[in-house]
């Protein structure tokens, strides 16, 4: 970061345009009397909207609606670095992420494409003054490394090609579509979901999108080996038994109609087992460590279906509790 | 809350509000806390971290400027909280705070103005480390032209923000910010401006390092070779209480002096700048008008021409005037021997104000005092425009209404006073209609516990302004503002002399005349006294002129004798200021050349005219004059008025319907003979007559 100041060369004026004033207006009036500063960077930033940059007269315009002192909108004015003190690119000002996850994920490849294409230095104007970049700090789509932001759109999932083809498209006076670059649909996971997997959505709900990519995407399915996917590694979590539980069929477990001679199980030892489950189980006919020991899974997901804890059996390890008691019990 | 809490600090139990800060309960125990953006009078940053200390219970080390005795939790079994100002692990606190604030601060105290009186240089004596850590470039800042009268070395700010809250809080001038952020954050004004506070000078003493320092005195002199001697203000009627430093003959500068009933600790541009022109345009030597030009003379020249000419005529034919800046005891002594030349014509009125001592005190000072001011829950200015008349005054106003928003309203020049206020009205009718009970004002003033009513000098000086000050004074009977445990009726005077004046009857007796009078063309005087008297229409051809002053003013290029007088810093004299407060100032470096001060010349002239004055010491002289009036004895106390004094100023009654009030004061900065003679102020002047002026209302 370095000393802001305001740009050397400066417009004669500013004045917001109708509607923008309607909306200052309006974003005035949403603080109580004597608190109308409380809009300061509102109103800068729809300034900075309309004109590319914050000019000497937009803050003195701001400040004088604001019936703030003009000092303190320069303070709020250079304290913020999104706010661009000089005019920018008038098709792109191209904002590279260049916080550690987008620096290790090629952030310098992309800066070097802005070098050469843009200007050497940022906060320079390229010489047709259409493009201009600067290097900030994470703009909080790491998950999608390394990005860059354009005015309001993020474009993520860059390698220098598919930068290029975006400041291509800017060039000609597209806007090209924000979000990954490489076909990716927003965040998801590049290998398909690896959790939630089992929730029933059927009620409705919006699922998840369970295409790791878009059908539109660009040929770019397999990240460069260069850049080693953190997405590429398989979940160590990742269980046949989990994934695959709504596909199980259901098949009903050994049951007694009635307690054993020797008495029931207490139950309740099973971690995940209160006195309520326990109620619900004998009533269903199990009441010994062992009848749960020897479920299969074919067992488990017709007693799930039964208790409604989907995956709590799994979860909580009942067979291999019961095991153990069931052991422990007949070693006595 | 008023129960106090108890907290044990290095060991010692003290007992302290909860709404103190632990700093303040720190001092409260006599332990010494280093600070830099802390200060008492602006609101609390927080951000230099100097003031670390150790807070038994608390992570880490605690800011104390920023950390409320009520915030610290008691021990596990309900001991008093437990503070240590001088534990391994505050020291250690505070030497890092230390070590990074030196990082980027230039090591240029031998050619810095703050040497010798620097908070850091000080403080990083205690704390400080002999070595440097830090390898790398250190920061550069470009220094900023902020006006004639703060110089800026940026480089050594260390962002403690104390002149940003002073402008905001303070003087109500919000001019200065701090741009960027983190270390590359500026202390500037908007693209520079010069700053247009009459109280910005006062950024100067609240710099804890020589970021900004004062331009006129800049490379002048150092603090240790100055001989310090307190004094009284004169540029305004509030008295500050100043200290004048002196190098041999000659006054270096001037800083303010704690006192908490009349300036706090806050002088006015003026105040403290107006040290040129104590150099400048001096009147050093007696002069004789030969021949209608003045040429130097010696003292017995000078005396046998004045002699000459009040042998030559009657006590009725001869007048004096005091001017603005004339201590009490040459006023005594000229009205002495004026008593002794048979003359009833004295003045200390030279602007005309109709204030009469025969009425009493209450009559003519500042009843509600100037600490009062922050007990005042409604305020009506009257025909004054504070903030040039008395800017630390207007400072207190604006403190009051900060602290409490009690209504104001204000009747004369609408002006930026630095705080919001109901306008009334430009002139009388507009009291006339408050008297008449009418507008929502009135029952705002009727209403208040403690209305106060200032009334300023502009209202005073018309024909009306005996009227004026009386219906002012009905009005302040009227809404409860003279009772006997609040007096609200305030003159607020724009001359150090004036109260002082009043108080000896410095004003025509039987059959005298009154200044207007005595330089009217048919005033029928053959000999006029002028004590240091400029701001007055100057007498046409007519009456021989003595002029007794410091510069070449006004006085003087019309004056037929000059006797060259001691300015304020250079006699030990007596002033009142507009609450009726007397005060003592002192000399601080001697009278150029032949002058003398200004009691002598009067006890030697009275030799030479054959009415020798009884008095040949100073200490005579203040004898014969606390005789005479012993409340001026009574220094830095208020006489405080008689009840009674209201209501005689109250009945004299008559019209007031007159031409709005304007403001006595067209130029803050040249406002007396010293003032006019200074470059800094006559700069400043320029500055807000030019094209900047407008920012400046």
């Amino acid at each position: 970061m370095a000393v802001r100041r305001l740009a050397e060369t400066q417009p004669e004026s500013f004045a917001f345009s109708p509607e923008n004033h309607a909306w200052a207006e309006r974003e005035i009036a949403k603080f109580p009397e004597g608190r109308q500063a409380s809009a300061v960077i509102a109103l800068l930033w729809r300034a900075q909207e309309q004109e590319g940059w914050i000019t000497k007269p937009a803050i003195e315009q701001v400040a004088e609606m604001l019936s703030m002192p003009t000092i303190r909108v320069l303070e709020v004015a250079t304290f913020y670095t999104m706010f661009h003190l000089e005019p920018v690119g008038t098709k792109a000002h191209v904002q590279v992420c260049g916080t550690t996850p987008c620096m290790l994920r090629g952030a310098g490849d992309i800066i070097d494409v802005c070098r050469r294409r843009i200007h050497a230095e940022p906060h320079h104007r390229s010489a047709d003054e259409a493009f201009s970049w600067e290097e900030v700090e994470c703009l909080g789509a790491c998950v999608n490394a390394p990005m860059v932001q354009v005015f309001k759109d993020t474009y993520e999932d860059l390698t220098p090609e598919s930068f290029e083809a975006v400041l291509d498209a800017f060039d000609r006076g597209e806007t090209p579509t924000p979000g990954p670059q490489n076909g990716r649909h927003h965040s998801v996971p590049i290998n398909g979901l690896t959790s939630l997997t089992e929730i029933d959505y059927s009620d409705g709900a919006a699922a998840p999108v369970t295409e790791p990519m878009s059908a539109p995407a660009p040929a770019r399915s397999e990240p460069a080996p260069a850049e080693p996917s953190v997405a590429e590694a398989p979940r160590a979590t990742e269980g046949p038994t989990q994934s695959d539980a709504t596909a199980v069929a259901e098949a009903e477990p050994e049951l007694l109609t009635a307690a054993p001679d020797e008495g029931a199980d207490d139950l309740k030892r099973i971690s995940g087992v209160g006195p309520k489950l326990e109620g619900l189980l004998n009533s269903m006919g199990i009441y010994t460590f062992a009848q749960v020991a020897a479920w299969t899974p074919e067992n488990i997901a017709w007693v799930d279906d039964r208790l409604k804890f989907k995956g709590r059996i799994d979860r909580d390890d009942w067979l291999g509790q019961a095991r153990k008691f069931a052991a422990e019990k007949s070693g006595r | 809350m008023s129960d106090l809490r108890k907290l044990i600090v290095d060991g010692r139990e003290i007992e302290v509000p909860p709404s103190y800060t632990l700093l303040q309960a720190c001092e409260e125990a006599g332990a010494e806390i280093p600070r830099f953006c802390f200060h008492e009078r602006l609101s609390i940053a927080g951000n230099c971290r100097m003031c670390l200390v150790e807070l038994k219970g608390a992570p880490k080390p605690v800011a104390s400027c920023a950390w409320g005795v009520s915030d610290c939790r008691p021990g596990p079994n309900g001991e008093p909280p437990e503070v240590l100002t001088r534990s391994a692990l505050t020291k250690k606190a505070r030497e890092g705070v230390m070590e990074f604030l030196l990082i980027n601060h230039p090591l240029d105290c031998p050619i810095c103005d703050q040497g010798g009186e620097c908070d850091l240089q000080d403080q990083a004596m205690a704390y400080g480390v002999d070595t440097s850590r830090y390898h790398e470039n250190k920061r550069a800042v470009e220094d900023k032209h902020i006006g004639p009268l703060v110089k800026t070395f940026m480089n050594r700010c260390i962002h403690c923000t104390r002149c940003i809250r002073f402008a905001t809080e303070v003087a109500g001038v919000p001019e200065l910010g701090a741009t960027g952020r983190g270390e590359d954050m500026e202390i500037t004004t908007y693209l520079e401006q010069a700053m247009v506070s009459e109280l910005q000078a006062n950024v100067v003493d609240l710099c804890p390092v020589g970021a900004l320092t004062s331009k006129p005195y800049s490379f002048k002199a150092r603090p240790w070779e100055l001989d310090k001697t307190e004094s009284i203000d004169v540029m305004d009627a509030l008295g500050s209480n100043i200290r004048v430093d002196a190098r041999g003959k000659e006054v270096m500068r001037i800083l303010p002096r704690l006192n908490e009933d009349v300036n706090e600790e806050w002088i006015s541009d003026k105040t403290r700048h107006c040290v040129d022109g104590l150099r400048a345009q001096r009147l050093d030597r007696p002069y004789l008008r030969v021949d209608g030009r003045l040429q130097a003379a010696s003292w017995s020249d000078a005396f046998a021409a004045i002699t000459e000419r009040v042998a030559a005529t009657t006590g009725d034919k001869i007048g004096a005037i005091a001017g603005d800046l004339a201590g009490v005891e040459e006023m005594f002594a000229l009205k002495r021997l004026m008593e002794s030349l048979g003359s009833a014509s004295t003045d200390c009125r030279q602007d005309g104000a109709a204030l009469d001592p025969a009425l009493g005190r209450g009559g003519y000072i500042f009843n509600a005092t100037v600490a009062g001011i922050e007990s005042a829950d409604a305020i009506l200015i009257v025909g004054s425009n504070p903030r040039k008349e008395a800017p630390v005054l207007n400072a207190r106003i604006r403190k009051r209404w900060r602290a409490a928003q009690p209504p104001i309203g204000v009747i004369g020049e609408p002006a930026d006073l630095t705080y919001d206020y109901n306008y009334l009205g430009a002139g009388p009718e507009s009291l006339s209609h408050l008297l008449a009970g009418e507008g929502d004002f009135y029952h705002a003033l009727s209403a208040a516990e403690q209305p106060l009513i200032l009334v300023g000098q502009r209202a005073l000086v018309g024909d009306n302004g005996a009227a004026v000050l009386s219906a002012a004074a009905r009005l302040a009977a009227d809404v409860g503002a003279t009772r006997d445990d609040w007096n609200g009726l305030s003159i607020l005077h724009t001359a150090a002399s004036r109260v002082g004046g009043l108080d000896i009857g410095f004003v025509p007796g039987e059959g005298g005349k009154i200044a207007r009078e005595m330089v009217s063309g048919d005033s029928g005087l053959d000999v006029l006294f002028l004590l240091g008297a400029d701001e007055i229409a100057m007498p046409p051809a007519g009456p021989f002129v003595v002029y007794i002053g410091t510069h070449g003013d006004a006085g003087a290029h019309r004056a037929d004798v000059i006797l060259p007088g001691a300015a304020y810093t250079e006699k030990s004299a007596t002033w009142v200021n507009t609450e009726g407060r007397a005060q003592l100032g002192n000399r601080a470096a001697f009278p150029p050349g032949d002058a003398r001060e200004d009691w002598s010349i009067l006890r030697a002239l009275s030799g030479a005219l054959g009415k020798t004055l009884s008095f040949d010491s100073l200490a005579a002289l203040r004898a014969e004059l606390y005789e005479a009036h012993p409340h001026l004895a009574e220094i830095d106390t208020i006489k405080p008025a008689e009840r009674a004094d209201f209501g005689r100023v109250a009945a004299i009654g008559g019209a007031i319907a007159g031409p709005p009030f304007a403001s006595p004061i067209k130029d803050f900065y040249l406002t007396n003979p010293i003032a006019r003679a200074s470059a800094t102020l006559a700069e400043c002047s320029a500055m807000h007559l030019g094209p900047a002026a407008e920012a400046a209302e």
